[in-house]
C-alpha cells in the first residue's frame, strides 16, 4: 500500500514537473535571487561600487535597535495596519456577505464590477483622486456645505484620517474577494437548519457564519495588513506632515539618501516583525475558526 | 516544413539583431538628466537644439540630489549630460561619476562669470568638472492673495496666523540650513544645533505638508491651501510668468541660501561631442532670455546673458543688486557625516510631530 503510493506520488510528480517548472523557475529569478542580493547587502557597510571600500558589518541592524525612532515608526506602521485591515472588514466582510447570499445574477454581476474597479484604476491616479476630494475647498468639502444647512469646514487631506480612507479604498476590494468567496461556497441548508431550529440572526452570525467564512477572514486580513504596513505611497501623498512611517524611512533610505545597506536592513527587519505577527496569530485565529 | 521555419526563425532573429544595432549606431542622442521643468527640457528648447545640431534629446528626471547620484551610480553610461548642484560636484567626482569637460570646446565658456567659473566645488586639480548654467536663492515665496504687503523677515513663517498654511521642503540639508539662518547663524558652519532644531521644532505646528517638486509648490498656491513657504527662486519666478499663480519671491532680511547649479559630463558618457554641443547651448545668452521671457528662470551664471535681459528684470535688478549679495550665503559642500546627522535631526522632528 505505502509502496503504491509512493511509486504513485512519483508518477504524480514528473508528469507534473514542466507544469510547476515555469513558475518555480520565475519565483527563484525574480523573487530569490534579488531578495538574497538584498540579504547581502544588508549586512554591508557600503554599496561596492565605483570601487568603494566595503566590508560585512551588523550595523544596519544596530541602528534599528540603537534609535528609538526606527521603532516608534515601526509601531505607527503596525498601527496604521491594524486600523486599516479592521475597517477593511467592517466595510468589505457585510458587502460580501450581500454579495454571496442576497444578491442574485445581473445585480450580483453589477455590484461585483463596482467593487473590483479600484484595481482596475493606478494606485497613484486613486491617491490623487483622494487629494482632490479631501482637500479644504475640495469636492467633499463643496459638496457636504452645499447641501447641509450650517458651516462646516472640510479639511481631511494630509492628516492620519486621509491616510487610512486612501489606504482602506486601496484594499478593500480584497476583504470582499477573499470573504465572498468563503461565504459563498457556505451551504443554504445549514443556515436553513439553522433558522428551523430557532437561532436568531446574531447567533446564526456568531456560529454558523462567521466560523465558517473565517478562512476567507484570516487570508483577507493577511493580504491587507502585510503590505499597508509597509506602504510609503499613501502617507507620503496623503499624510503631510503627519505621513512618516516605516515604509517612508525604508524608502528615503533606497531613494533619498543612498544607503540601501540600511534600507534593506530595516526591510528584513519588517518582514521578521511581520512573520512573527502571522506566526502568533495563526494559532490563536485556527482555534477561534 | 522544418527548413523554412529555421530558415524564419533566423530571418526573424536577423533582423532584429540588426535591428539593435542600428538603433545602437543611431545613437547621436543626447541623454539629459536634470529636474523636470528646468530649462533643459521645454519643447521649444529641445527642438531649437535638435534642428541646429542634428542630435535627438532624451530627457530623464530626478527629484532630489541624492537620487540623481543614485541614477548616475545605477545606470553608468546611460547619461551624457547631468545637471548638479555645484555643493554635490565634490561627491559626483569623488564616486568617479562624472569627468573632466574640455572647456575649449563650449565657445560661451568665457563669458561666464569669473567667481562662478573659478568656484572652487568645480574645479579640481586644474581640471573643470562643471560648468555654471544658473543660480540662484532658496528663499520664501508667498500666495500674494494671502497678504497685502509683502513680508520682509523669516519670522513670518513663524507666525499663528500662518498656521496649517506653512509649507517646506522634505530635504534635511535644506531644512536644517533654513533652520541656521532663521537662528542667525552661517549655513556651510553651524555652530548651535541646538537653535536651530528649537527653531524647526516651532516650526512643525505651522506646517501644512512637504513639498519635493514644483509641482507640489505650485499646486498647493493654485488651490488656495497655503500662504507662504520657502522655495527656489528659479521657481516662484516660473510660477509668476508661466503658470500665471500669485507667488512672489521674498528675500528676508536675515538672509537666504545661494546655490550655483552646473552642467557636468557624466563618466562612461558615450556622446561626449553632444554633450559639449548641448552645454554650450544651454549656457547662450539667446536660450536664457528666450527662457526667462517664455517660462522664468534663475540667473543666468554667463554675464552676457544676463545684460541682454532688460534693465528692470528681477534677475538682473533684484538679484544682481550689492544689497542682495551682502544677505545670500553660497552653499558649500555638505560632508556624508554632516549629511547623515542632518538627516538624523530630520527624521527626528517628523516623527516628533506624530
Amino acid at each position: 500500500m505505502a509502496e503504491q503510493l509512493a511509486t504513485g506520488s512519483r508518477r504524480g510528480l514528473r508528469p507534473a514537473l514542466p507544469l510547476l517548472l515555469p513558475a518555480y523557475l520565475w519565483l527563484t529569478v525574480a523573487i530569490f535571487l534579488p531578495l538574497s542580493a538584498m540579504v547581502f547587502f544588508s549586512f554591508m557597510t557600503d554599496l561596492p561600487l565605483a570601487g568603494k571600500e566595503w566590508s560585512f558589518t551588523l550595523g544596519n541592524y544596530a541602528a534599528f535597535f540603537s534609535q528609538s525612532l526606527y521603532l516608534t515608526l515601526l509601531l505607527a506602521s503596525l498601527r496604521l495596519g491594524l486600523e486599516v485591515t479592521l475597517w477593511c472588514v467592517v466595510i468589505g466582510y457585510p458587502a460580501a456577505y450581500v454579495l454571496a447570499k442576497v444578491l442574485k445574477g445581473r445585480s450580483r454581476e453589477a455590484i461585483f464590477l463596482l467593487v473590483i474597479l479600484p484595481f482596475w484604476s493606478n494606485g497613484l491616479v486613486r491617491i490623487f483622486s483622494w487629494a482632490m476630494v479631501l482637500r479644504e475647498g475640495g469636492i467633499l468639502d463643496i459638496t457636504l456645505n452645499a447641501v447641509l444647512p450650517f458651516k462646516i469646514n472640510i479639511d481631511l487631506m494630509y492628516s492620519y484620517p486621509a491616510v487610512i480612507i486612501g489606504l482602506v479604498h486601496s484594499y478593500v476590494p480584497y476583504m470582499v474577494l477573499t470573504c465572498y468567496l468563503t461565504l459563498q461556497a457556505i451551504d443554504d441548508s445549514l443556515i436553513e437548519a439553522g433558522r428551523s431550529l430557532g437561532a436568531s440572526r446574531l447567533q446564526m452570525l456568531k456560529r454558523v457564519i462567521i466560523p465558517l467564512s473565517m478562512p476567507g477572514l484570516i487570508a483577507g486580513a493577511a493580504l491587507i495588513f502585510v503590505p499597508v504596513v509597509g506602504s510609503f505611497m499613501e502617507p507620503r501623498i496623503l499624510g503631510g506632515r503627519t505621513g512618516t512611517f516605516y515604509g517612508t524611512v525604508i524608502e528615503d533610505q533606497f531613494v533619498a539618501v543612498f544607503n540601501w545597506p540600511l534600507g534593506a536592513a530595516l526591510s528584513f527587519i519588517l518582514l521578521a516583525v511581520v512573520l512573527v505577527i502571522l506566526a502568533l496569530a495563526a494559532p490563536v485565529l485556527r482555534r477561534a475558526g | 516544413m522544418r527548413m523554412p521555419r529555421l530558415t524564419a526563425f533566423l530571418t526573424a532573429t536577423a533582423v532584429f539583431v540588426s535591428a539593435f544595432t542600428f538603433a545602437a549606431q543611431a545613437a547621436e542622442e543626447v541623454h539629459v538628466l536634470n529636474w523636470k521643468g528646468y530649462g533643459a527640457d521645454e519643447p521649444w528648447a529641445v527642438a531649437n537644439f535638435e534642428k541646429a545640431t542634428g542630435y535627438k534629446v532624451v530627457n530623464d528626471f530626478f527629484n532630489s540630489e541624492q537620487e540623481m547620484l543614485t541614477k548616475l551610480r545605477t545606470n553608468p553610461g546611460l547619461y551624457d549630460v547631468v545637471m548638479i548642484n555645484a555643493a554635490f560636484n565634490d561627491q559626483a567626482m569623488a564616486g568617479k561619476l562624472i569627468q573632466p569637460i574640455d572647456t575649449s570646446k563650449l565657445s560661451n565658456y568665457a563669458d561666464i562669470a569669473k567667481d562662478k567659473a573659478g568656484s572652487p566645488m568645480l574645479n579640481h586639480d586644474g581640471k573643470v568638472y562643471g560648468v555654471p548654467w544658473v543660480w540662484g536663492l532658496t528663499a520664501l515665496a508667498i500666495n500674494e492673495k494671502s497678504f497685502d504687503k509683502p513680508p520682509t523677515s523669516i519670522a513670518e513663517m513663524w507666525d499663528p496666523a500662518h498656521k496649517g498654511r506653512v509649507i517646506i521642503r522634505d530635504d534635511a540639508v535644506e531644512a536644517v540650513q533654513f533652520g541656521a539662518i532663521a537662528s542667525g547663524q552661517n549655513i556651510n558652519d553651524i555652530k548651535d544645533m541646538g537653535a536651530v532644531k528649537a527653531k524647526l521644532t516651532s516650526l512643525m505646528p505651522q506646517i501644512k505638508t512637504f513639498w519635493s517638486s514644483e509641482n507640489d509648490w505650485n499646486q498647493m498656491v493654485a488651490s488656495n491651501q497655503i500662504d507662504i513657504g520657502t522655495y527656489w527662486s528659479g521657481s516662484a519666478d516660473r510660477a509668476k510668468t508661466h503658470f500665471k499663480l500669485p507667488v512672489s519671491l521674498v528675500i528676508p532680511q536675515e538672509g537666504a541660501v545661494a546655490w550655483l547649479d552646473a552642467f557636468s559630463i557624466p563618466a562612461g558618457s558615450k556622446n561626449v561631442a553632444g554633450a559639449e554641443a548641448f552645454i554650450n547651448y544651454m549656457i547662450d545668452p539667446k536660450f536664457y532670455v528666450e527662457w526667462v521671457t517664455k517660462v522664468g528662470a534663475p540667473v543666468s551664471a554667463n554675464t552676457k546673458a544676463v545684460e541682454a535681459l532688460p534693465e528692470d528684470a528681477f534677475n538682473r535688478k533684484v538679484m544682481g543688486s550689492p544689497e542682495v549679495a551682502k544677505r545670500i550665503q553660497f552653499q558649500a559642500p555638505v560632508t556624508d557625516e554632516q549629511r547623515e546627522k542632518y538627516l538624523a535631526l530630520w527624521q527626528e522632528l517628523k516623527v516628533n510631530v506624530k
